[in-house]
């Protein structure tokens, strides 16, 4: 496959196995800076396996890769999410005893106070509060910043997440099905707010299942099936590949039934 | 009217504020962070054992002995968080049980004996330093309704000092960025991990402060009487839970309220037992001490379905767990 000018994230022969069962078995695969990847594939493809992976949240039995030009194969999850490679989850995790604000909070990085002996901690506190309480805004949560996590519906949470990591400041956004079991008008909301983590410069990883939102979000799409990567390009030609519709409907899909039956008769 | 006094009288007692404090290392552990330590004796045994013999075979003065004993306890905190806080939670529970009870038959063993005392334990010849500073006029002190020992009331006015000091450095502790950050890590590691927070690092922080806490709470627990070794059995611990859930986990004075609440009642239902005795209701102390522990139970009980989130704690929280 051809080198994509400056990427930020290249991964090289990557290999995760359980028990004897291949999930992930990516050979080479380069994510473009500044742009919206989508990735895509079936059920138990393996995205999310890759994901934990690439984020430190699971070992690989082989593999190297590397963010921003410098190794991170072999880095604790926290240090991944330092260099600037945040994650989300696909079931949700907002810390639910706490406050909206305070989960906002947690997202920042470099505090003073959150050292052992924590001192002269208020003014960057306070900074850190304006920052959340105006992405909080953006994000339609400002009314509820001072209710406990807790006390969202599940598409708030999807919502308090993706803020919490843009808090982290992370040059990598990496969202798992960020618009799983959410009403089609939040959906649009996060659309919104993927495009405008671009905008404001990030670059951004997702996984989805619904190829329409891919084709409208996505400047990259990168195609999983049995662990392996099948397919990469722009939206519009690798949605339209035959070996992608094939993973996803199954090779025979538009193969007349009668002659599936006489074949295997024969 | 005197039962009424003589239970409120634990409302003050050393043994009520060494309590308390070793409840408020466990509130570190568990209110705070959620780490599951059912070994809280384990470190009151080396505080209590760690000062007196500090003192009693190795001659050091009280300073040093009890920062010998504040660092003793941080390295067993170590010992046992190092290889067991990247585990699942259940593990830190199973080792910290194990390594108390280890302590405490090592402690009783006749092999240290020469140290230890074995199975008498060690009676007080370590806190000279302490009632040597005893500023209050010798005899029987009588404050309100109550008589003390002088020695009693300057041990006692110490501990509660000591806990009074060390509630508010915990107080500023959770109210900083620091312990948002273990708060963050009770309610779900893998977020926290994903925000860029060494996780193990702060588990390892605080269990070492509360464990060390526990150790400060040894020392204060042994001066107004001997080291006995039975005390530090596992029930030492399960008290301690009780009185956070009585206070409320997670708040700075719920396990200083759950300890006194704690102290009263049992000392409350033990006389109401006395006096059962004394009436003939009960044909021996033994008899009554069993009914005891009914009563104690019914109380509990009766807490949990009014009032689960305990005396301090936030009901709204507490509506948010069965999610």
């Amino acid at each position: 496959m051809p080198s994509k000018r400056d990427p930020i994230l290249v991964a090289d022969r990557v290999h995760r196995h359980f028990a004897g069962v291949t999930a992930v078995d990516v050979d080479h695969v380069e994510m473009p800076r500044g742009k919206i990847t989508a990735l895509i594939g079936p059920n138990g493809a393996g995205k999310t396996t890759f994901f934990n992976l690439l984020t430190g949240f699971d070992k690989p039995q082989t593999g190297a890769w590397s963010f921003e030009g410098k190794p991170i194969a072999g880095l604790a999850p926290w240090q991944v999410a330092r260099r600037g490679m945040v994650r989300t989850f696909q079931l949700t995790k907002v810390l639910g005893r706490l406050t909206v604000l305070e989960n906002m909070l947690l997202g920042s990085k470099n505090q003073r106070g959150e050292r052992l002996l924590p001192f002269f901690w208020r003014k960057q506190e306070r900074s850190d509060s304006a920052r959340a309480l105006e992405i909080l805004e953006r994000f339609k949560l400002g009314a509820k910043a001072h209710d406990y996590a807790a006390s969202l519906s599940g598409g708030q949470r999807k919502l308090l997440e993706m803020a919490r990591a843009i808090m982290n400041e992370p040059s990598l956004v990496m969202l798992d099905e960020p618009m799983a079991g959410v009403n089609p008008a939040l959906t649009q909301s996060l659309l919104h707010h993927i495009k405008d983590l671009k905008n404001q410069g990030m670059t951004v990883l997702f996984v989805e299942h619904d190829m329409h939102m891919v084709r409208y979000v996505a400047d990259w799409v990168i195609v999983m099936a049995e662990g392996r990567i099948i397919a990469e390009g722009v939206p519009g030609e690798v949605l339209s590949s035959t070996a992608v519709v094939d993973a996803y409907l199954g090779a025979h899909h538009d193969t007349d039934l009668r002659e599936l039956v006489r074949e295997m008769e024969a | 009217m005197d039962i009424i006094w003589n239970s409120l009288r634990e409302l003050i007692t050393p043994t009520t504020a060494a309590y308390a404090l070793a409840a408020i290392g466990l509130n570190v552990h568990f209110g705070f962070t959620g780490l599951l330590n059912f070994g809280q004796a384990g470190f009151v045994a080396i505080g209590a054992y760690g000062f007196a013999i500090s003192v009693m075979t190795f001659g050091f003065s009280t300073p040093l002995a009890i920062a010998v004993t504040l660092v003793l306890a941080a390295g067993y905190a170590l010992l046992l968080g190092v290889p067991t806080l990247r585990l699942r939670a259940d593990y830190l529970a199973i080792v910290t049980i194990a390594a108390a009870e280890i302590i405490r038959f090592a402690l009783n063993s006749s092999a240290f004996a020469k140290w230890t005392g074995g199975a008498n334990g060690l009676y007080n010849e370590y806190s000279g330093w302490l009632k040597g500073s005893n500023p209050y006029p010798s005899g029987v002190v009588t404050v309100g309704p109550w008589t003390f020992g002088s020695n009693d009331l300057w041990i006692a006015t110490v501990d509660w000092l000591v806990v009074l000091l060390t509630a508010g450095a915990i107080y500023l502790l959770v109210r900083s960025p620091w312990g948002r950050v273990l708060k963050g890590i009770r309610e779900d590691e893998h977020a926290m991990l994903s925000l860029g927070k060494n996780v193990n690092l702060y588990k390892l922080q605080a269990l070492v402060i509360g464990g060390v806490i526990g150790a400060a709470a040894g020392i204060l627990y042994v001066q107004p009487t001997s080291v006995q070794p039975f005390d530090f059995a596992t029930r030492m611990t399960f008290n301690m839970y009780t009185m956070l859930i009585l206070g409320g986990a997670a708040t700075v004075f719920g396990p200083i309220l759950g300890s006194m609440i704690f102290w009263v009642v049992m000392r409350f239902t033990d006389e109401l037992v006395n006096l059962g005795v004394d009436g003939g209701l009960f044909d021996n102390v033994t008899q009554g001490s069993q009914l005891r522990f009914v009563l104690v139970g019914v109380a509990l009980v009766l807490l949990v379905v009014f009032r689960p989130q305990g005396i301090l704690g936030n009901r709204t929280e507490l509506s948010f767990d069965a999610k």
